[in-house]
Formats: C-alpha cells, structure tokens, sequence
C-alpha cells in the first residue's frame, strides 16, 4: 500500500467537499488525509489530497475523480519534485522545571511558541510529517494535552504550474 | 418572469414535449408553468415510476427523459428510479421541489437533503440557490445527462426560487463546464493498434454492450462486423446491438447467457469489448481462461471503466458510434482474418425445451412464439428476475427492434412504467412488458397510469406464485428451501378488469397463438397472463 499526494483543484462551490469525500467512502478508499482551501483564482479552491492504494487503485481514484463535474483538475504529486507541509498546533502539559527544555526543543524544530499559560505551552510548526511525528514523540515526554493537525498540503517545486497541466491524463 | 415560467421556458428550449410526474407541496409553482403550458405532463401512481417512465422514455426517443416531483417523500420516492438510470447510464434530468431556501436545514414538513441523498447515483446535482441562475443550471444539466456517459442530473429547486422573478430569462446558447470534457473521438494511434490486433488474431470476438445502443452505433457495429467477420456476443444490456438472426451473431454471456456465448469468450484470443463495464454478472459465466493470453481492446466513453473490471492492452476512450466509423474506416479488408471456422466452431446452438409438466406455460417457448408474432419494430419491456432471463433469452433481435431491463441495479417493478415511459415515446410502436408475479405487484399502482392514459401494451405476465429468481437461488444453495412464496395471490385478470384492463390467462403452449393474436389485436392495454410451473429455471 503506497502513499500518494494528489493535487486537485475543484470548483469553489458548496458540495464540493461532501463530493470528493462521498466519492472515497462509497468506493471504499482510504484518504489518509485531505486539506483544501482557495487558490489564487477565488472561483477554484485546491485540495491535497493524500491515499494509500495500489497501482490499481490509485488510477480508479483519479479516474473516478476526474468524472465528478466540479473536479478541474488532478496531479498526483512527486515526493522528490514537490514541497509538502503541514501545520501543527501542540499544546503541551509545562510546570517551572520543563519549560526551558521545552523551549529549547522548540527552537531547534524551528517551531513557534504562540501561546503560554501557568500549566501549557502551545507550538505552532510546519514541517513534512516525519518532523512534526518527532516533535510529537519528544512532547510526550512531557505530556501532551491536544493536537490539532491540518493534513498534507503540497506545492510541485520549480516552475510547475498545475494549471498546465490537462485534466484526464490518463487517456 | 417567474422562476417556474422561466424552468418551463428552459424545458422547451430543450425540446421537451413530455415529463412524468407528481405534484406535491413544493413544486406547485413549476406545475402551475407547466399547466400553462404546451409540455404533456403525464402523472404517475408513485414517483419512482416518473423515474422508470422517463427512463423507458429516453431509451427509446433518445432524447434526455424528464421527472418532476414534490420535496421530501415525493423526492426520496425516486431515488431507486434515479439508481435504477444512473446504473444502466440513462440520460435522465430530474426535478424535485424543496422547502423555502430560508428553512433548509430546519427539519421542515416534507423536507429531504435530496441532492445528498442521491449523491452516489447522480452523475451531477444542483441545489438552486439563486434563480437568475436556473437557466444555466438547466442547459448544464441537459448536457451533462446526454454527453458523454449519460446519466441522471437532478436539480433540486427551492419554492421560495421557483416563485421568485427572474430578471435575466435568456438561455445560455453553449454549455462551457471546465470540469467536464468529455472525449468522443478514439485516439489515432490506438485505432491503428486495434486494426493491428485484429489483422493478427485467429479468434477474435466483440463483446457489445449498453453503450452501443446508447451511442446509436447499431448500424456502425453491423458494417463493422460484415467488414471484419468478426462473431459477436453481447450482454443483458448490450442485446438488441446486432440482430439475433446474423450470422456472426453467437448470444448472451453472463451467469445467466449462453454457454456457446461464454465458452467464446474463453477461447478468443482477441476481445472487442465495446461500450460495457463487463460487471460480475456478465463475465460471471465465463470459464477461466487457463491456456492462452488474450488480447483486450476496450472502448468505452467513460474512461474510469476501462481496466475497473478488465485488464486491457489498447484501451480506447471516447463514443462506440465515432471509434467503431474510424476503425471501419482503416480496415481494410484485405487483412480481414478469415473467420469462418472460428464462426463455424462456435455455432451450435441448443434447441428449445418443451414445458414437460401439463397445466403450465413454457416461458421459453412463449418468448419464442411472441417473437414470431411481433413486428420488426417491437419494443419488448423485461422486469426483473426469471422474466428478465426469459425474456433476454429467447426473444429475438431485429433491426429496428428494441430490449430494454433494468440491467445494473437489476430494479423489480421497473418493467411497467418503463412500458409506459416507451409507449408515449412511440405510440405507433408494439409494446410488450414481459414481469412476474413478484414485480408486477411492485408496480400495480401503474396499471392506474396505463389505463388512464390507454396506454396500448401488452403485459406478458408469467406467473409461477413465486419470486423465482429467489427460489432458484435458494434450491442451489440452501436445498429446497422455497422460503417465499407467493401462493395466494391475487386474481390478476379480475385486479386489470378493476382497472378497465382486459386480460386473459392461459394455462399450456398451445394457448400461446391465439392469445398472442388477441393481444396484439386488441385496442388499449392487454394482460396474458401466463400460468408457469414454480419449478421452472432460468438454467437448462
């Protein structure tokens, strides 16, 4: 079961979402995690969208995708050829005598410190999953008291354009 | 212009002259158009038969069918018939009305998240919320449903929206979807792989499914299969895409086709598959394919079919009629493969079983005795179970003739409002709904619909006071289980004559003549019910 990132930019309407999700659900794939949000043109939003499947069904995926009106446009993205992030907040359990290794931990991750209370400190970080997977592991030590996590969002390096790029490749 | 006025106006301009319906709470602002109007609104027993209706109706005008129906049940009602389209790729747009835009959400009387409760079975569906919107919307829909691979698109209109005016009416000339494309045309490339593989195969086989009949490509497939001498198969849905009395013609495969027909398709080396998704139940009876390879060519109009079902070497996308004019066009007959041992070595077909029990009808034999008696242009109706198979079985293909069934979702009650929905599309043709027992009680409210309108069809009902599909599938794997039973049915001829329907039953084969002249003959709707033996099977 392999791990792939689509990008996919779809009509900036309302059902969209419940399309796209209802699509994976009834045709039984799994999405690992999906974010979407609006892109530079206001009328199109993206979604990234990330599955776990064979060959198989990753091309049903994106074939079945393609057929859904509000879909414009489907890229599976190249790990090595493509920027992928997430965003993480972590609120983390913090008495006097953890606090500054904690935030010594985070200023290596590079991670940002947004909020702090008497008992919790919250780190805002971006990063690929593995970063924010470690960053997590190390918190537990102390206690973790909430995650959020927005999913994979990812952006194709150089001067890749998806627009360029026409929907229904696989014919 | 009211929003109704300017729905109804859409309509026209799509050269709709016919919907099914019924009227309820919060559609009556578009009834009210539509009674103003010059648009035939037929009225349906229960909405899900607007949908069948429709169906049966664009199956054979080959125009978009079009229903309408009130919120809440009156929408939910049609979901089956809207799965019922979206499974056999019916060209369907469908109205439904909702509560006030302001109250969505609030658990109104009579209301329903239609456009989420038909999301799996629609190929698009809108949620009207702006009217200035609606003639756009409807122009979209029309095209969706009948490009491509056709479906249903359901657009569900709030009453708030439907009454509200309307201050731009004009109808958009073209439909511009950015997320929806298309692709027709084959690509040249893999047109001239295909001819290839058809020039060095010794055994090769077209499998023709709905999708040519969907595509108008009846004629194209006919030369094609002249040019190239290629024998044919096809499946439930494909029957009716090369007439049965062709000599390239070799049957039905499936669990429930011929063996002749499947046992080709194990030894072909080279499949045609045309305008079909080949589901489990049309490759279901083929026997595994141990000894040799084969080679696919697939076309199909939707390219997530291909490789879904089948692997495929030359996978074609784009429409049956247009790939099979462009390989017509590059084959040359001179690298045609002589075929006709191949031909010779898979005809042999089996003979007809006479009924063996007295007291019964051979449904068989009265499928075989229909044909004979029925025009060339004759439009036969199969419901669903022992009928369908029956029906698919032994009624012979025409040119001209037309075999419609609910093939995918495999609907019980689909076979009497789809007769309907096919009659009004052809008055002048013959019209014949082949049921059970079993589906003809599912839709008996549409006798209301058939009599009212003097619908003239023939119902062949074959009535063996069982659901017999269930009970065949029972005795194969539980044992003589006959767990349902229909045995205290009710008097079908007396239930039509309540209806202002004429009916006659009959008991053996040779009834089967007469009773077939006299239906045939008689004015308006006509029930033969046919008395079969519970026993009867599909298989032989």
């Amino acid at each position: 079961m392999n791990r792939h990132v689509l990008s996919v930019l779809v009509e900036n309407q309302s059902g969209v979402l419940s399309r796209v999700s209802g699509l994976f659900s009834r045709r039984g794939y799994n999405i690992d995690s999906l974010s979407v949000g609006e892109t530079e043109d206001p009328k199109v939003s993206r979604m990234t969208i990330v599955v776990s499947g064979d060959d198989y069904i990753l091309e049903q995926i994106k074939k079945q995708l393609n057929k859904l009106i509000d879909v414009i446009k489907i890229v599976e993205l190249d790990a090595e050829k493509s920027v992928f992030r997430e965003l993480a907040m972590i609120k983390v359990n913090t008495t006097m005598e953890t606090r500054a290794s904690i935030i010594e931990i985070v200023s290596i991750f590079r991670a940002n410190i947004v909020d702090v209370s008497n008992e919790t400190l919250t780190v805002e970080m971006t990063g690929d999953e593995s970063k924010i997977e470690a960053f997590i592991n190390l918190m537990n030590n102390y206690g973790i008291a909430e995650v959020v996590r927005t999913g994979l969002t990812a952006i194709e390096r150089g001067n890749k354009h998806i627009k360029n790029q026409i929907k229904g490749e696989e014919e | 212009m009211k929003a109704a006025e300017a729905i109804i106006k859409s309509l026209i301009n799509e050269n709709v002259d016919t919907v099914f319906g019924y009227p309820g709470g919060h559609i009556l602002e578009v009834y009210e158009a539509l009674r103003k109007s010059n648009i035939r609104h037929v009225l349906v027993r229960q909405e899900q038969a607007a949908a069948h209706s429709a169906s049966g109706y664009a199956r054979v005008s080959g125009k978009v069918g079009v229903c309408i129906a009130t919120s809440g049940p009156g929408a939910t009602n049609l979901i089956t018939g809207i799965a019922t389209a979206y499974m056999d790729s019916i060209p369907l747009v469908v109205i439904t009305g909702q509560v006030n835009s302001s109250k969505i959400g609030r658990d109104m009387f009579q209301e329903a998240d239609i456009t989420g409760a038909a999301e799996s079975f629609t190929k698009h569906s809108y949620l009207v919320k702006n009217e200035n919107d609606l003639p756009r919307i409807i122009k979209e829909a029309f095209y969706i449903a009948s490009t491509g691979r056709p479906g249903p698109v359901l657009i569900d209109i709030p009453s708030d929206i439907q009454a509200a005016k309307i201050e731009k009416t004009d109808i958009p000339e073209t439909v511009d979807i950015r997320g929806y494309k298309p692709t027709t045309k084959g690509h040249v490339g893999q047109v001239k792989r295909a001819v290839k593989a058809i020039s060095e195969s010794k055994r090769p086989l077209i499998i023709a499914g709905g999708g040519v009949l969907l595509s108008h490509a009846e004629g194209e497939l006919l030369t094609f299969v002249e040019k190239t001498g290629i024998p044919l198969v096809h499946t439930l849905m494909g029957k009716g895409s090369l007439p049965s009395l062709n000599r390239h013609y070799i049957g039905m495969i499936g669990n429930h086709g011929f063996s002749e027909a499947n046992r080709a398709v194990a030894k072909a080396d080279l499949l045609i598959i045309i305008g079909t998704r080949v589901a489990d139940r049309a490759w279901g009876g083929i026997p595994e394919k141990t000894t040799e390879d084969v080679r696919i060519i697939h076309i199909d109009v939707d390219p997530a079919e291909i490789g879904k079902n089948v692997g495929t070497q030359i996978p074609m996308v784009g429409d049956a009629k247009t790939i099979l004019t462009q390989m017509i066009d590059r084959i040359d007959t001179t690298d045609r493969t002589d075929t006709d041992e191949w031909l010779t070595q898979l005809k042999s077909f089996e003979g007809t079983v006479k009924c063996r029990k007295t007291g019964f009808v051979n449904p068989r034999y009265a499928m075989e005795t229909l044909s004979k008696k029925l025009n060339d242009e004759a439009i036969i109706v199969a419901d669903v179970g022992q009928n369908q198979i029956w029906a698919a079985r032994y009624f012979e293909d025409r040119i001209g003739r037309s075999f419609l069934t609910s093939g995918g979702l495999g609907t019980m009650g689909y076979s009497l409002p789809a007769a309907a929905g096919a009659k009004i599309a052809a008055p002048e043709r013959q019209v014949i709904a082949v049921v059970g027992d079993g589906g003809f009680q599912m839709s008996l409210h549409e006798l209301g619909t058939i009599s009212y309108y003097n619908l003239e069809i023939i119902i062949l009902l074959f009535n063996n006071s069982r659901l017999g599909m269930v009970r065949e599938l029972q005795d194969r794997f539980y044992g003589k289980a006959n767990a349902v039973e229909l045995d205290k049915n009710p008097d079908f001829i007396k239930l039509c004559n309540a209806f202002r329907i004429e009916g006659v039953r009959i008991t053996t084969d040779s009834q089967l003549e007469d009773a077939f002249e006299k239906a045939i003959k008689h004015k308006g709707p006509f029930l033969l019910e046919c008395v079969v033996d519970p026993d009867e099977s599909t298989l032989i």
